[in-house]
């Protein structure tokens, strides 16, 4: 299938390669959480610092796919300086992105993520850091899944 | 592989066998299909699929109530099911085939069933590190009910069972053996006869599970002297919803009902019920039918072909495969028994599995990415998942051709 490469763009595989904000354990991480995608065994802990209201600091650990892995990395270099309401806004764009629900906006860099939506079976393997993320910074649960 | 029968085996006429498949011939994103997630689910040949059509157009009725000619014809298909299963496993009455869902119901039934009645606070009840999901939790449903204990046959890194583990962990408070025949995410073929004669030795009884094994080799229950066997329909390119428990008839007599309901049952009244016996016993509800006489026409097929030239014919592949895997740089085989089946797993250095199965199915080519119900195995290789190839009586040199192309496609654009 030639469009293969809309799926593996280049900015997903150089992120899989080389993940960004990854081992990293941020200065005074106060918010953390665990998502688990039990069909194919990714994991990811993100641990977050949020300083009044605004994310100064993120990092990841764990391991996945490359779709799961590049999407981690993209969003902890996107959310760094977001405030709360901003990462959640983001957190939606990204989501209707990846599922067509609604209006994903302008959302730079993450872009790349557009062609997830072909691959039904792989939105979950994007969707992780994400829900992750939403875990992390309203606290709601210890551990998020994807299924 | 020791089922092979030491008569030459006849080659399969493969494009023949090919052409009986109908789902075989088609294109996936503009590639003919290669199918090798056989081990996952088979496909069906065109007589299961007509056996099928044939019973629901024609004698649709439930079984055993009627006394109207459909439900005749119903129920003497249905029974001569249950006939075709005894001949292929070679028991010695049909009263020993229970159908059921498959080969999870099978363990599910002999654990709620024999294993509440028979296995106590102090008895054990021994697995291994490879088994399916399936054959784990039963037991482990089983022993919170009654405080036994699970103890579990470590592997090693071929994926074998560690020489001696079995023994050293047989004791006088085992009370039931539950190992595969083979191995679903390695392909391992357990040395179970063997196994069977210290564990009766030792006073336990064995269950076998098939779900994989029967796929790929002959099954005598009677050879084997195993104690209970549990086998799936739609591993072994019969419909899905059906399979089959075998166990020893005196066993069965003394088991009570696991589900209550119609069938299962003689008489009925507020006061009590006296049970059918077996196999009805552990029959309650109207049956799959469609699918116990589609499960008689894949036998059927099966032997006609014979088991020993099928093994015969997916050893030649495996050797094939598992030689281009030794060639390709980065690939690495999870399971390296000296006893498989035609399963391979690997994993291909700096690429996920579930990377692989999204461009091998680019190309056409249908493998399972995952821990394939078997967690534990994962765990002992570190992977967090495998990429599984495996092989069926109607895949080719082709189809394997095609996966290591894929393989070339995706570590080109991981490169
Ligand atoms: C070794 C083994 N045991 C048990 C099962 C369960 O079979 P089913 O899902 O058909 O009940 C499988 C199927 O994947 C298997 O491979």
């Amino acid at each position: 299938m030639s469009d293969l490469r809309s799926l593996y763009e280049e900015v997903i595989l150089d992120h899989n390669r080389n993940p960004r904000n990854y081992l990293h354990k941020p200065e005074g991480a106060n918010h953390h959480a665990y998502g688990f995608n039990p069909l194919c065994g990714d994991e990811f802990t993100i641990h977050l610092t949020l300083k009044d209201g605004v994310i100064t600091d993120v990092g990841f650990e764990g391991a996945g796919c490359a779709i799961s892995t590049a999407s981690a990395s993209l969003m902890t270099e996107a959310i760094k300086g977001m405030s709360v309401a901003e990462a959640d806004a983001l957190f939606r764009s990204v989501h209707n992105l990846l599922t067509h629900e609604g209006e994903a906006g302008d959302i730079g860099k993450l872009q790349v993520l557009s062609g997830v939506h072909e691959y039904p079976a792989r939105v979950k393997c994007a969707t992780l850091a994400w829900h992750t993320l939403n875990a992390a910074l309203h606290n709601d649960k210890e551990t998020v899944t994807t299924e | 592989m020791s089922a092979v029968s030491p008569m030459a085996a006849m080659p399969l006429d493969i494009d023949r066998v090919r052409g009986d498949f109908p789902a075989l011939h088609q294109q996936v994103h503009g590639n003919p299909l290669a199918y090798l997630d056989n081990a996952a689910t088979t496909q069906k040949p065109r007589r299961v699929i007509e056996a099928i059509s044939h019973y629901y157009e024609h004698d649709n009725a439930n079984v055993h109530r009627g006394v109207h000619a459909l439900s005749i014809r119903a129920t003497a298909a249905f029974e001569s099911a249950r006939e075709r299963v005894r001949a292929h496993l070679n028991a010695s009455s049909e009263r020993e085939i229970v159908f059921v869902r498959g080969a999870t119901e099978a363990i599910n039934l002999v654990a709620q069933s024999y294993g509440r009645a028979c296995i106590g606070a102090d008895d054990e009840i021994l697995i291994t590190e490879m088994e399916h999901h399936s054959n784990i939790v039963p037991w482990q449903m089983l022993c919170e009910q009654t405080g036994a204990q699970l103890r579990v046959v470590p592997i090693n890194d071929a994926g074998e069972l560690v020489p001696g583990a079995f023994e050293d962990l047989l004791g006088e408070r085992t009370r039931l053996v539950a190992i595969s025949h083979c191995s679903n995410a390695l392909g391992t073929i357990n040395p179970v006869r063997e196994m069977i004669t210290r564990a009766h030795a030792a006073g336990a009884k064995v269950l076998l599970d098939g779900a994989q094994a029967a796929a790929h080799l002959a099954v005598d229950v009677q050879a084997l002297d195993c104690d209970f066997y549990a086998l799936s329909g739609h591993k072994l390119y019969g419909p899905t919803g059906i399979g089959v428990l075998w166990a020893r008839g005196e066993l069965l007599d003394a088991m009570p009902p696991w589900q209550g309901g119609g069938e299962m049952i003689r008489q009925v009244s507020f006061e009590k019920s006296v049970y059918a016996p077996p196999p009805a016993r552990f029959e309650a509800g109207t049956p799959n039918i469609a699918g116990a006489i589609g499960l008689a026409a894949a036998l059927d097929y099966l032997d006609a072909l014979g088991l020993a030239n099928i093994a015969a014919h997916e050893q030649g592949l495996l050797a094939y495969a598992t030689d281009r895997a030794a060639a390709t740089p980065g690939m690495r085989i999870i399971g390296t028994a000296a006893h498989k089946a035609s399963i391979l797993s690997f994993e291909l250095e700096g690429i996920h599995p579930h990377d692989l199965g999204t461009i091998f199915d680019s190309e056409g080519v249908a493998i399972r990415a995952g821990h394939h119900c078997a967690m534990p195995v994962m765990k002992h290789f570190c992977v967090p998942a495998t990429a599984r190839a495996s092989f069926g009586l109607y895949n080719t040199r082709d189809d394997v051709d095609a996966l290591f192309r894929a393989v070339d496609r995706a570590r080109d654009l991981f490169a």
